[in-house]
């Protein structure tokens, strides 16, 4: 018998009045790798992270964590996973210490076991001077880290991670980044949500793009820098007027999505498919008396793959949602 | 694969893992609620501030009749402190909620029930401590209670009680509006009638007909003519007591249900 996937999602639909935040989505996280669930705010993911932590239930669809249905055995659902979101839920007037060793009870510790994994966890994240202070004297990375490690405590197999560097310093970021890779080292399942494209590039095994509540690809940063064309194209007219124009003029070339212009800087980009994409544009532009500034090749990013897929940049969605 | 296996356990939280759980919500809630100079203020300043209030500045020209206005004034003042406390909760509730604690807590394989029952009990501790100091606050300004212990201890159990179930009040309030400014101002629009609709300050037929009427059918009311005639003697004990009683039970059993209901979709 196969073990049952960390994460199973089939068809989940979650509606509040009107607004549909998960539209069917289907997803399968393997044990033991990190899954990066990419996309812009309000793509869903935030709705997905609840409904797998039983604190939203699905409108329609099942979503199972190792087995356990979501919604028929919560309780189940919640012995197994470890949940760390965005803002740090810990309490300012208790301590670091205090805060990890009541989430360590509540997962059902006893007071000696919880005693001692709230000393290693504390250790772990580099808050072992820190432990006795309260958590109101912590700077954001010393609460982000902390939160984390309290979801840690009762060693769930599965950890959910909704945006856990949003709004940290690169050096903070750096240091989650790591903690997550040894959590995965360790075995564990983690689930990530991310805006930002290269933390999924660089921490998940697989890659999920999210947008308007349903999974627009899926697979390996190779697989879905693959899906959008062999190569990036990428022209700036010497006059950003003219950006639109020539955008225009190139549109029949794009072998996905049309190019994207910014009519700020003048460059447009587009991907190809042809390898004498480059000449041909060279030459329509100049036969239309629009100078080029410059014009390169580049492989895909994952930026692009999220460009094509949703006709949007990640950081434009997060402008809109602000 | 990983190498902690979780075993199957129950389907559902069972009470002794309950009653702990709730002893962990409820420990969290005291040391969170002392260590808040903002709460020191509110439980132990505010009260004394209106007990000095009444018995020097108003005090002088209400008109008790036979009673010292003391006397008339402390069970009054210590009801409406209980009330007053009761607030905290549904405040209290709502800032978890924006936190995400609540959600870091519903994720958890704890007894729901134990984040309402730890907070509301942890809140009926710290309204021992209020209602002791306001007893000896008033013992200091000369509210000297007449009648044998066991009333006096009678009295403090019925106002304690009256907090308690203020609390779940409070908590439904909270949950319901989730916003901590909203909470504080809704909470403020049901209690000031409550408290100064009553007896609680003057007596009720110094009151135009109408407002006469809606005090004295008032739980606060009730609970504080109680309270005065097990502490000093004034007034009939057992109607408003047992008027209390009918009152607190009928509160707890619409208001614990509406509480842990709202809870669930907060």
């Amino acid at each position: 018998m196969t073990p049952a996937p960390a994460i199973l999602a089939e068809g989940v639909r979650r509606t509040f009045g009107e607004v549909v935040a998960l539209d069917g989505l289907d997803l399968e996280v393997d044990v033991g790798t990190v899954f990066g669930l990419l996309g812009p705010n309000g793509a869903g993911k935030t709705t997905l992270v609840r409904v797998l932590a039983t604190l939203l239930r699905p409108t329609a669809g099942r979503a199972r964590v190792l087995g356990h249905d979501v919604v028929a055995e919560p309780l189940a659902v919640r012995r197994r996973i470890g949940l760390a979101g965005q803002f740090a839920a810990v309490d300012e007037e208790l301590t670091g210490r205090e805060n990890v060793e009541m989430v360590g009870r509540l997962y059902r510790l006893s007071g000696a076991e919880a005693r001692a994994r709230a000393r290693e966890i504390l250790e772990r994240f580099g808050l072992a001077d820190a432990a006795d202070r309260r958590v109101s004297t912590y700077s954001g990375g010393m609460r982000r880290r902390l939160d984390l490690g309290a979801s840690l405590i009762g060693r769930p197999p599965v950890i959910l991670l909704d945006e856990p560097t949003t709004g940290l310093d690169p050096r903070t970021r750096q240091e989650l980044w790591s903690t997550i890779d040894e959590l995965r080292r360790e075995g564990t399942t983690v689930l990530l949500t991310t805006q930002y494209l290269e933390e999924a590039d660089r921490l998940a095994q697989r890659i999920a793009v999210v947008d308007h509540g349903r999974i627009a690809a899926e697979g390996t940063a190779a697989e879905l820098k693959a899906t959008v064309g062999i190569e990036m194209l990428v022209v700036r007219v010497a006059n950003a007027a003219n950006a639109a124009a020539a955008a225009a003029s190139l549109a029949d070339l794009a072998a996905g999505e049309v190019p994207l212009v910014d009519t700020a800087t003048g460059e447009i980009r587009l991907a190809v498919s042809d390898a004498n994409a480059s000449a041909e544009a060279v030459r329509r532009l100049d036969s239309r008396g629009l100078p080029i500034a410059a014009v390169e090749l580049q492989q895909p990013s994952l930026d692009d793959v999220f460009l094509t897929l949703t006709g949007r940049r990640a950081e434009d969605g997060v402008q809109q949602a602000a | 694969m990983s190498t902690v296996e979780i075993a199957p356990g129950p389907r559902r939280v069972t009470l002794p893992e309950t009653l702990a759980d709730s002893r962990v919500m409820a420990t969290r809630q005291l040391r969170k609620t002392l260590r808040r100079p903002t709460y020191i203020v509110f439980a132990f300043v505010q009260p004394v501030m209106f007990v000095l209030l009444f018995r020097y500045i108003f005090g002088g020209a209400i008109d008790t009749g036979s009673v010292d206005y003391v006397d008339f004034l402390m069970p009054g003042i210590i009801v409406q402190t209980a009330i007053f406390g009761a607030l905290i909760t549904g405040l209290g509730l709502t800032e978890d909620l924006k936190a995400g604690v609540v959600d870091r807590f519903r994720s958890l394989p704890m007894a729901r029930s134990a984040v309402l029952l730890g907070r509301t009990a942890a809140d009926a501790a710290i309204n021992v401590m209020t209602l002791i100091v306001m007893v000896l606050v008033g013992v200091a300004v000369g509210f000297r209670p007449s009648e044998p212990a066991y009333d006096l201890a009678l009295a403090f159990a019925l106002v304690l009680g009256f907090s308690y179930v203020f609390s779940w009040i409070s908590a439904f309030v909270g949950l319901s509006v989730r916003d901590p400014e909203t909470a504080q101002s809704a909470g403020f629009i049901w209690v000031f009638p409550l408290t100064f609709a009553s007896s609680a300050f003057v007596p009720t037929d110094s009151m135009p007909g109408a407002v006469q009427t809606f005090a004295d059918v008032n739980p606060v009311t009730l609970t504080v003519d109680a309270a005065r005639a097990l502490t000093v003697g004034h007034g009939d004990a057992l109607g408003p007591a047992l008027g209390t009683l009918a009152w607190l039970i009928g509160l707890l059993l619409v208001f614990v249900p509406l509480a842990v209901r709202a809870f669930r979709r907060a």
